[in-house]
């Protein structure tokens, strides 16, 4: 069969149905008066208060604070001489993201696209131009390249081994203990005590221990609560219902004060290790709601269908219920991460040094007296950045697991036909 | 396999297979292991606290305090009881959340609704505010607010006048008041009630013009004298004070709002605020977009679109997880702690640092916080109530 479009039609460009600039000002900005008037009262306002700000960023703000202090601000008061064992983790940790990436990333047709290269780019820059971190550009820039070296290497083991992704699970939980024992000491190494430990790295490791301790907890609580057994259910609400109606503060400060005392006479855990106890402990109440949410609305035919294939309690739980309650409170439980590493600034109040904490101090210091704008503000962009980072990946994952399509339900619908012979 | 035992023998193979045992049997493992670790701490808790020579009760709330308090809703002398200093730490706590949850409200609506203005502006300030204060943490907040912005304001030798009516110093701002408590408490109650009053006129109006078709004027005139009377009691009935400059600097007359107090305030509102707008957002997009048209089609003004049609059906949505929000602006209120505002959680630090106890001392913060929740989930309850879908 022979088409019937004449070749002698040229193919021309869809046409554009954009408004031009001007058709684009009226329509968004200068729609009606009302709509005029408040576009000139926003822009009077925020065009003056942004003005006064980068005046006073570019004049009256002394930003000296920020790189003569920055390694307190990153390690609070890590012993110096130490410091090569925080760079070791931190390059641990940058080959196994690097690593993850590639592996991750190894059916896309190109690891290293435009945008990428730019943001690499990017990252260079700003080291070598950012007055605190360029004095160890020699170290990051190495790092930069690590990371981009060891993605191409694990998009090349990804494609020749499809089964790595659990080893990179595991290395991943290997390395928080191996990131505990560099920046610890023990077994060979220096000891340095929580005393000493601060900054930034403080905050990421009661954040990152405290996610992991609260996640299974919280996931016991919500199965408690959403239990047949009355027993299990009542005293999973109890304890979720009081650890909510109580301020974190308070929790802290109190568990500060109070853990010792529930221990046996004379035992005194380190007060680092209090404070994640606490912190673990209340978020787990809260991420305890949320994947309830996200069992609540897994449809009550998913439990009945696993028990008509005969799988008990336990197994319909791990097989059937929990990946779809918890693909579906992911946004949620995200949430409820990044409001944990928020609330690791309450450290502060408690005493530990952690990013906050240490800015506090750093404010005592009278060379740094009235500071405050430009030290916390800094403090603000490291927790936005974060904390960003971590809502933006919550949102990859989800468009990653949402597979409401035929192509992915037929797929799963022939493993399981494998698994099964009949 | 089938045994014949008539189900008289102690069969244990059965039982074990058997779902009901275990359901028990999980159970009664699970309340043992718990008791079990509560005997254990509790054990250790009254062997610590006989080692400290000290036993439980809450008798040392009679013993005075001693401390004086920076700033108290109700009398307070140092020398009276620990439960009176506690009381007027529950009474900042409560300026603090009640002013907290009306401007949340009004700010996070506000900002909820910008998100779907016509105005490019407005949309973007909308998504930039919540991206950017949702992002970082309140404690940071606060000391911003506290330290960089409050505390930067001028001595108060120059004091900012704005417009003879309010002073803003690095002490803190001063507004008019009425010029005693009891006058400005009868203005808020006259304002609420003025208010719910107003409210079931309207609907009343609304009724009547529905049903009978008549203008509804009778009614309009109520509510026009009804605001009136609310206007001639807060004008005049109050006896307003307004603040005025002392040569030199300071501030007499009106009321004086601290430093510490607008700070936590300003940073609960902005911090609260934001995740009140995603709520409003969310519940305002899963209006479908069906009951948009419709309402666009009868003929209805964009504003009057949002105001009859599609925030009526969003508040179903927007009022559950309001109520968490309101919550957890009470709890946070506990953070103006570190600003060195005296409210409740503050107080009880200060007895636990004096009396040494701190069990009773925490069961008494969390009672308190916990019958505050308890009253906002009440009342949120009977509002969700009200705007609940009503079917046959």
């Amino acid at each position: 069969m022979t088409t019937l479009t004449p070749d002698s039609l040229p193919s021309t460009r869809p046409q554009q149905i954009g408004l031009g600039p001007r058709a684009w000002v009226k329509k968004h900005l200068f729609s009606d008066w009302a709509n005029s008037l408040l576009t000139v009262v926003i822009v009077t306002i925020f065009g003056w208060g942004l003005f006064s700000l980068i005046k006073w960023a570019f004049t009256a703000a002394q930003w000296q604070v920020i790189p003569n202090n920055f390694g307190l601000f990153m390690t609070g008061t890590y012993p110096p001489e130490l410091y090569v064992r925080i760079w070791t983790v931190l390059a641990i940790i940058c080959a196994l993201a690097g690593f993850s990436w590639g592996v991750l990333g190894r059916n896309l047709s190109t690891l290293f696209s435009r945008n990428v290269l730019i943001g690499i780019a990017l990252v260079c820059a700003l080291i070598i131009l950012f007055p605190p971190t360029r004095p160890s550009s020699l170290k990051l820039l190495p790092i930069v390249a690590l990371v981009a070296g060891m993605a191409a290497v694990g998009r090349q083991v990804g494609r020749k081994f499809p089964g790595v992704g659990k080893w990179v699970s595991l290395s991943w939980f290997l390395s928080y203990f191996v990131t505990l024992w560099l920046i610890g000491g023990g077994l060979g190494l220096t000891r340095v005590s929580t005393n000493d430990w601060g900054g930034l790295v403080l905050t990421l490791f009661t954040a990152v221990t405290g996610i992991a301790l609260c996640f299974p907890l919280g996931l016991l609580l919500a199965l408690g609560r959403r239990s047949a057994l009355p027993v299990v259910r009542w005293l999973s609400t109890a304890y979720i219902e009081l650890v909510r109606g109580v301020p974190l503060v308070a929790f802290l400060f109190m568990g500060q004060v109070m853990i010792p005392l529930f221990l046996p006479v004379g035992s005194r855990p380190d007060r680092v290790l209090r404070a994640i106890i606490a912190l673990s402990l209340f978020s787990a109440a809260y991420l305890a709601e949320n994947v309830r949410a996200g069992l609540q609305a897994v449809p009550r035919g998913q439990r009945e269908a696993a028990m008509s294939l005969g799988l008990n309690t336990p197994l319909s739980l791990g097989l059937i219920i929990l990946p779809q309650a918890l693909k579906i409170a992911i946004p949620a439980i995200v949430g409820q991460f990044i409001s944990l590493f928020q609330d690791t600034t309450l450290l502060a109040i408690v005493g530990l040094a952690e990013l906050l904490g240490i800015g506090k101090s750093i404010l005592a210091n009278p060379t740094y007296l009235g500071r405050y704008a430009e030290v916390y503000l800094f403090l603000a962009v490291i927790y936005w950045f974060f904390c960003y980072a971590m809502s933006l990946g919550s949102r990859r994952l989800e468009e990653k697991l949402n597979t409401d399509n035929a192509h992915a339900d037929g797929l799963r619908v022939q493993t399981l036909a494998t698994q099964h012979p009949a | 396999m089938v045994h014949d035992s008539g189900g008289r023998q102690f069969n244990l193979k059965a039982m074990l297979r058997d779902e009901r045992f275990w359901k028990i049997a999980f159970q009664v493992i699970t309340l043992l292991v718990v008791i079990a670790l509560a005997s254990f701490f509790i054990g250790n808790l009254s062997r610590n606290l006989a080692q400290q020579g000290q036993s439980f009760g809450f008798s040392f709330l009679r013993n005075p305090a001693g401390f004086s308090i920076g700033e108290s809703a109700i009398e307070y002398r140092p020398n009276d009881p620990y439960w009176r200093a506690l009381m007027v730490g529950l009474g900042n706590t409560l300026t603090l959340v009640i002013a907290g949850i009306a401007l949340t409200t009004l700010l996070g609506t506000a900002a909820g609704i910008a998100s779907f203005s016509k105005n490019w502006l407005v949309q973007k300030l909308s998504r930039t505010y919540v991206g950017l204060v949702q992002n970082i943490p309140l404690l940071l907040q606060l000391f911003f607010w506290y330290f960089a912005i409050y505390g930067t304001l001028p001595k108060p030798e120059n004091q900012i006048n704005i417009l003879g009516l309010a002073y803003l110093n690095n002490r803190g701002v001063y507004i008019p008041w009425a010029s005693n408590a009891l006058l400005a408490l009868l203005g808020i109650a006259a304002t609420v009630g003025a208010a719910i009053a107003a409210f079931y006129l309207w609907q009343w109006r609304t009724k009547t013009r529905i049903e009978t078709g008549t203008s509804g004027k009778p009614q309009s005139i109520a509510l026009v004298v009804l605001g009136l009377l609310w206007l001639a009691i807060v004008t005049l009935g109050m006896n307003w004070t307004v603040p005025e400059g002392v040569e030199g600097g300071g501030v007499t007359g009106g009321l004086r709002l601290s430093r510490e107090y607008v700070a936590s305030l300003t940073a609960l509102v902005v911090y609260t605020s934001a995740f009140v707008a995603e709520i409003v957002r969310a519940g305002i997009q899963s209006v479908s977009k069906g009951q948009w048209e419709a309402a666009r089609s009868l003929g209805l003004h964009a504003d009057m679109v949002m105001r009859l049609v599609v925030f009526p059906q969003a508040l179903r949505v927007i009022i559950p997880p309001m109520n968490s929000q309101y919550m957890n602006l009470t709890k946070n209120s506990s953070l103006a702690f570190a600003v060195a505002f005296p409210e409740l959680y503050s107080i009880a630090t200060t007895t636990y640092n004096q009396t040494g106890r701190p069990v009773e001392v925490f069961l008494v913060l969390m009672a308190t916080y916990l019958t505050l929740c308890l009253l906002i989930t009440l009342v949120m309850n009977q509002l969700n109530q009200a705007v609940q879908l009503k079917e046959r």
